[in-house]
């Protein structure tokens, strides 16, 4: 690999570029017309201006992206994550033009895609599922019989679904067949599959995941992560290794993650999702994201593995430089994610010129970032600005140092989840690890609480 | 006549997604309270909504374009 393709923007295109840069390798950017003054543009020995600003135009735009590869003499394309990460089209696309691609391979990215398909594999390596139908629901069978092995509550989800989208809610048999009817038609229409299943659904999950790296031929886990201060099934902040986790359960996630990957002969990094029932100590398969992670420098800060390089290695010479022996785990890891968001008016997007920056510094403390002083926030892309990752001896100074990091840390021109981050940090359920995936939509006037 | 503005900024779009029909069309009769199109700034959507009762006369904004908060999008004839 001489010359990479960054198909990305925001602070992950900064991020890929550090790396390669430490490795050698020339980078390439792809920018927006938006993005031709970003950071990220400057960030890589060199950027193009692939297409205008909105992301359909440019960033999801397969064959300009790929042109750029051509025309620019780039021999490999990263595709960060969201955007073209996850599409096995395009994956397929840029193999097809003689460009290596830094991931698993079209194949893997769609069967994860498929989210019944997933389920199955998954279920056949071992990893534990929610009870729930086996694949898709039979259109003739005794959907009331099913739902009572199940138990309710339950959920109805469409096969072709993920990331949240096409799940609806059953809470007792009188609702069920009205409810599959509905999913059915709705998923025929939004996904043009009607396939759906039914899964148990667990009250007050936490959402927990493990990072993996597979290379063909061997294939290892770098511990878990909890990611359960979500709002609205995004992650707000994460943190690793999972806190309050028994033994066992750790073992189980980490090591079906690892099978999972063995049995797909999977290729490159990739995280298993699970939620976990901290009421019943059961840890159940959500899906695998094929693709880097945002919260993936939480890993890297407590083992020490710098996973855009083991990605960049698996993709040009087949073998990632690192064993499961090789992985130690060392203290405790916390990422905030600060968001051009205003907390004090339900997260309104808050886009514009970012008039003052200043980042704090000291032990433990990284910033990925994707903006600087004098960016403009655009309002076409998502609203993450820059990752803020403190790294200390016990979770207990991760907090405080993270607490500490965000009285630090000074953006203005544009309203940011600062002062929300702040007031999560500092909630007594966070600190006994009493939170789930909807804590934050429980909390009345959270700005307002003390 | 009525202006319909944006009350924030972002891109506009007719169509509740790629391959949808349009919310509205030229010369439709418009309900106060129909959505006529949306908004999304930063991946998050807003409904626009007509406050007035009428006919659909004409689009200021083209689909994908960007507005900003007080520009014009629609004009509807009253009654």
């Amino acid at each position: 690999m001489k010359k990479l393709l960054i198909a990305n923007r925001g602070e992950i295109a900064v991020r890929i570029a550090r790396t390669a840069r430490e490795m050698g390798i020339e980078t390439l950017v792809v920018a927006s017309e938006a993005d031709a003054d970003s950071l990220a543009a400057r960030a890589a020995d060199n950027f193009v201006v692939v297409g205008p600003a909105p992301a359909p135009a440019s960033y999801l735009n397969q064959d300009a992206v790929i042109a750029a590869a051509v025309d620019n003499g780039c021999d490999a394309v990263h595709p960060g994550y969201g955007f073209l990460s996850e599409n096995a089209a395009f994956a397929r696309k840029v193999a097809a033009a003689g460009l290596t691609w830094v991931g698993p391979d079209a194949d893997a990215i769609e069967m994860m895609g498929n989210k019944s398909l997933a389920r199955e594999s998954a279920r056949k390596a071992g990893v534990p599922i929610l009870r729930g139908t086996d694949g898709p629901l039979d259109p003739d069978a005794d959907a009331v019989e099913e739902a009572r092995g199940i138990g309710y509550p339950l959920v109805v989800k469409a096969s072709a679904g993920g990331g949240g989208r096409g799940i609806r809610f059953v809470h007792n048999e009188d609702e069920l067949l009205e409810t599959i009817e509905m999913a059915r038609g709705e998923a025929a229409s939004v996904f043009g599959d009607p396939a759906v299943y039914l899964e148990r659904f667990v009250r007050h999950a936490r959402h927990v995941e493990v990072q993996i790296l597979g290379d063909g031929t061997n294939f290892i886990h770098l511990g878990d992560r909890d990611c359960s201060m979500q709002r609205r099934s995004q992650k707000v902040i994460e943190e690793a290794p999972a806190p309050d986790l028994p033994d066992a359960v750790r073992r189980t996630i980490r090591e079906s993650s690892v099978e999972l990957a063995r049995e797909c002969g999977y290729s490159g990094a990739g995280t298993v999702e699970f939620l976990y029932d901290p009421a019943g100590h059961e840890a159940a398969f959500i899906e695998m994201n094929t693709r880097i992670q945002v919260e993936h420098p939480i890993t890297e800060e407590i083992t020490g593995v710098d996973l855009v390089r083991e990605q960049l290695l698996i993709a040009s010479t087949g073998s990632m430089s690192v064993r499961q022996e090789d992985i130690q785990f060392n203290g405790h890891a916390i990422e905030c994610r600060i968001n051009a968001e205003d907390p004090h008016n339900n997260f309104f997007p808050s886009p514009g010129l970012i008039t003052a920056l200043e980042w704090p510094a000291g032990d433990g403390i990284r910033i990925d970032a994707g903006v600087e002083a004098g960016s403009t926030v655009s309002p076409y892309y998502d609203s993450m600005l820059a990752k803020l990752i403190v790294h200390k001896d016990t979770r207990e100074a991760a907090i405080e140092g993270a607490l500490e990091a965000l009285y630090g840390t000074r953006i203005e021109g544009v309203k940011t989840t600062i002062p929300v981050l702040k007031k999560l940090l500092d909630r007594l359920e966070f600190a006994a690890v009493k939170h789930h995936s909807k804590f934050i939509e429980t909390v009345d006037n959270l700005m307002e609480a003390p | 006549m009525a202006n319909i503005v944006s009350p924030l900024p972002g891109v506009f779009y007719r169509k509740p997604g790629p391959g949808k029909p349009p919310f509205a069309n030229e010369g439709d009769t418009i309900e106060v309270g129909q959505t006529v199109g949306i908004i999304e700034i930063m991946k998050q959507f807003t409904e626009i909504q007509s406050d007035v009762a009428g006919t659909l006369e004409s689009f200021k904004v083209n689909e994908g374009e960007m507005v900003n908060p007080g520009d014009t999008i629609i004009v509807i004839r009253e009654g």
